[in-house]
C-alpha cells in the first residue's frame, strides 16, 4: 500500500470510498507522521484519543454509507479556532490553559461533515505576524529548505503551522486565518494552496478576533481541489455572527476543471514593485501565459492606491485589535498577575502575557484611537479603505473576472532574519495581500514554481465578491500547468 | 507625527499594559517607525470620501428580542483565574 500520508484529501475520500483502506488507518498514518516531526513545531497541542475516536465513528458511518462529505479525513485546527474540550491560546501567553466549553462554528461544520480532528497547530500570537515567529510556543520549521542549506526557514504567519503541517503531509488539510495575508503567504512559503475567501462568508464565531472587519477563515489544502473541498464545509450562513452572509454556500468543487476561455484577468500595473527579484516577475509572466494559453484574455489594469493599503493596515488592524484585546484582563479567563488593585493587576497581567509584537500593534491601536488623534489617523485610513476597495470595484466594473498578482514579493526567509530592527520589514511581506483584506474580497495563492534556491513561490488571484468559484478554476489552471510540489523529508 | 517618552507611557496606561521605564526608549522608537510608515497616508486626497463602515454591503441583522442563551453560569467561570460560586474574583474595587 502507498504511504497514505501522500494522498490527496481528494484521493483519500475515494480510497475510503471504495474501502481500500479505513479512517482509523489514514489517521494513525498522520499521527505518526506527527510524532517524527515534532522538530518543526507544527502542532502545539496533538489529539490522538480524540483522533482516533472520530475516525471509528466516521469508518462506522463509510460502513453504513452514511458518511459526510469530508467523512474520515484527519485534519489540523490552527489554535485560533476554539475547540470544545481542547485547549485553545492563540498562542499566548494571556490565554494560559484556556479549554473553551463551546466549539466554532467553522470546526463545528467540517466535524459535521466527518471531519477528523488531529489537534491543535501553532500560529503567530493572536494572528500578529508573518513568520510564526510570534508564538509563544516558539517558531514553526518550515519543511522546504534552500537546495544545499541546513538552515531553517519560517513556513510564514501567521497561519505557520497549518501550512507547515500541511506541506510536511502531518494532516491532510488545516483551518487557518487571514487578516491580512495570513492564508495566502504561508501557503506561497510552502507551496500549499490557501484560498481566504470574501469578508462575510465564513462564520467568525468561536474564532479569537484579532481585526474583526479584516479576519476571515480559510483552509490551507495539498490541491486546488482539496481546498474546494474544504472551503465548501467550512462556510456558509451563521446567525450567531453578523457579519456572516446569508447565500447559498456552491458547490466549489464543480468550478473545478471548468473552462476559463474568454474569461479577463487584471495584471494590476501598480503590482510591479521597484527591486521586484526577477524570479517573481519570471513567475507572474508564467502565469499570465498559462491563463492565456488556457483561453483567458490578459488586460493590464490600475489600481492605483495600492501602496496606501499596508499603511492604512497598520492603522485599522491594530485599533481593532487595541478593542478586541481589552477583555484580557486577568479576570475572566487565563493568566492572572497579581497588582495592589484592579488597574495593576490588569496592567500587569497584560505585560507579562501579551508578547511583543501583540504589546506594540495594542499600544498603537490604543494611540490612534485616542482623543485628539482619531481623526487625523483612524478616520483618514477608513476613508483610504474606501478608495482601496473604488479601485477594485472599477476594475471589475470594466468585465475583469480576477486579478492575477504574485503572493509573496520573496520566498520564504531564516527564522530571525527580519523585522529584528525595524517591525515594518516584516510588514512588507503582506504587500501583495493586504488590499484584498482591506477590500473585503476573496484571494486565493496557488504554487506555480521555485526560485534559484529551490524554494517555492507562489501566485494570487483576486476576485469578485462571493465569486470564489471562479478563483478555483483558475487556480486550477495554474496547478495543472506548475505541477505540484513536496519539500524533501529532512524532519 | 511622532510620539515622546511622556505619550508613550500615556498610550501604555490608557492600554493597560505595564512598562517599565528602560522599556520605554525601545517602544518609543517602534512606535514611531510605525508611525512613520503610516505618515504617507496624509498625501492621499480623502476630500468627500465616505469613511468605511461594512466592507460587505449589507442590511445590520437583528436578532429576535427573546431569550434564546443562559443558565450556562458554570461554563462562563469555568476558565476563570478566582471565582467563588459564580462570581469573579477581584481585588478590592470600591472602599
Amino acid at each position: 500500500m502507498t504511504d497514505l500520508t501522500s494522498l490527496t484529501l481528494a484521493e483519500a475520500r475515494k480510497g475510503l470510498a471504495a474501502k481500500n483502506f479505513t479512517s482509523l488507518e489514514l489517521t494513525d498514518a498522520h499521527l505518526s507522521a506527527i510524532e517524527k516531526a515534532r522538530v518543526l513545531n507544527a502542532f502545539v497541542m496533538e489529539t490522538p484519543d480524540q483522533a482516533r475516536a472520530m475516525a471509528r465513528e466516521a469508518d462506522s458511518k463509510i460502513a453504513k454509507s452514511d458518511a459526510g462529505p469530508l467523512a474520515g479525513i484527519p485534519l489540523g485546527i490552527k489554535d485560533l479556532f476554539a475547540t470544545k474540550g481542547v485547549r485553545t491560546t492563540a498562542c499566548s501567553k494571556i490565554l494560559g490553559n484556556f479549554v473553551p466549553t463551546y466549539e466554532s462554528t467553522v470546526t463545528s461544520q467540517l466535524w459535521r461533515d466527518g471531519a477528523v480532528m488531529l489537534g491543535k497547530l501553532n500560529n503567530d500570537e493572536f494572528a500578529m505576524g508573518s513568520a510564526n515567529e510570534t508564538s509563544c510556543f516558539g517558531p514553526v520549521g518550515n519543511p522546504w529548505r534552500r537546495e544545499g542549506s541546513n538552515t531553517t526557514l519560517v513556513p510564514g504567519g501567521s497561519s505557520g503551522g497549518s501550512a507547515s503541517a500541511v506541506a510536511a503531509l502531518l494532516c491532510m488539510g488545516a483551518t487557518a486565518t487571514d487578516t491580512g495575508g495570513s492564508i495566502r503567504q504561508p501557503a506561497a512559503f510552502t507551496a500549499t494552496v490557501g484560498i481566504k475567501p470574501t469578508y462575510g462568508r465564513c462564520s467568525r464565531w468561536g474564532i479569537v478576533a484579532f481585526a474583526s472587519s479584516l479576519d476571515q477563515a480559510g483552509p490551507i489544502a495539498r490541491s486546488v481541489r482539496d481546498a474546494a473541498m474544504l472551503l465548501r464545509s467550512m462556510a456558509g450562513h451563521d446567525p450567531k455572527d453578523t457579519t456572516s452572509v446569508d447565500i447559498p454556500v456552491p458547490d466549489y468543487e464543480a468550478a473545478i476543471g471548468k473552462s476559463v476561455k474568454g474569461m479577463k484577468i487584471g495584471i494590476p500595473r501598480e503590482y510591479r514593485l521597484d527591486g521586484m527579484p526577477a524570479e517573481i516577475e519570471k513567475l507572474w509572466e508564467a502565469g499570465a501565459k498559462w491563463l492565456k494559453a488556457a483561453g483567458a484574455e490578459l488586460v493590464e489594469v490600475s489600481l492605483p492606491h495600492t501602496k496606501y493599503a499596508l499603511p492604512a493596515y497598520y492603522i485599522v488592524a491594530p485599533a481593532e485589535a487595541s478593542s478586541n484585546l481589552a477583555r484580557y484582563d486577568g479576570v475572566r479567563y487565563g493568566l492572572r498577575e497579581q497588582g495592589k488593585n484592579i488597574i495593576e493587576l490588569y496592567e500587569n497581567t497584560r505585560a507579562e502575557g501579551f508578547g511583543a509584537e501583540v504589546r506594540r500593534r495594542v499600544m498603537i491601536g490604543t494611540y490612534v484611537l485616542s482623543a485628539g488623534y482619531y481623526d487625523a489617523y483612524y478616520l483618514r485610513a477608513q476613508k483610504v479603505r474606501t478608495l482601496i476597495k473604488k479601485d477594485f470595484e472599477d476594475c471589475f466594473a470594466k468585465g475583469v473576472d480576477a486579478i492575477l498578482t504574485p503572493a509573496t514579493p520573496s520566498a520564504a526567509f531564516g527564522i530571525g532574519e527580519k523585522g529584528g530592527a525595524d517591525p515594518v520589514e516584516m510588514y512588507l511581506n503582506d504587500i501583495f495581500t493586504v488590499t484584498v483584506n482591506m477590500a473585503g474580497l476573496p484571494g486565493i495563492a496557488v504554487p506555480a514554481g521555485k526560485d534559484a534556491q529551490g524554494l517555492p513561490l507562489g501566485l494570487q488571484l483576486i476576485g469578485r465578491p462571493f465569486d470564489e468559484e471562479t478563483l478555483f478554476s483558475l487556480g486550477e489552471v495554474i496547478e495543472q500547468a506548475a505541477g505540484r510540489f513536496t519539500p524533501a523529508r529532512w524532519w | 507625527m511622532s510620539v515622546d517618552a511622556a505619550t508613550v507611557r500615556r498610550i501604555a496606561h490608557l492600554a493597560r499594559i505595564a512598562v517599565s521605564e528602560d522599556e520605554v526608549p525601545h517602544l518609543q522608537g517602534e512606535l514611531n517607525a510605525m508611525l512613520a510608515f503610516v505618515e504617507q497616508l496624509s498625501e492621499v486626497n480623502v476630500e468627500g470620501v465616505e469613511p468605511m463602515t461594512s466592507v460587505t454591503p449589507m442590511q445590520m441583522k437583528k436578532r429576535q428580542d427573546v431569550v434564546d442563551d443562559g443558565e450556562i453560569a458554570d461554563d462562563i467561570v469555568a476558565n476563570a483565574p478566582a471565582t467563588e460560586g459564580h462570581f469573579f474574583l477581584v481585588p478590592k474595587v470600591v472602599e
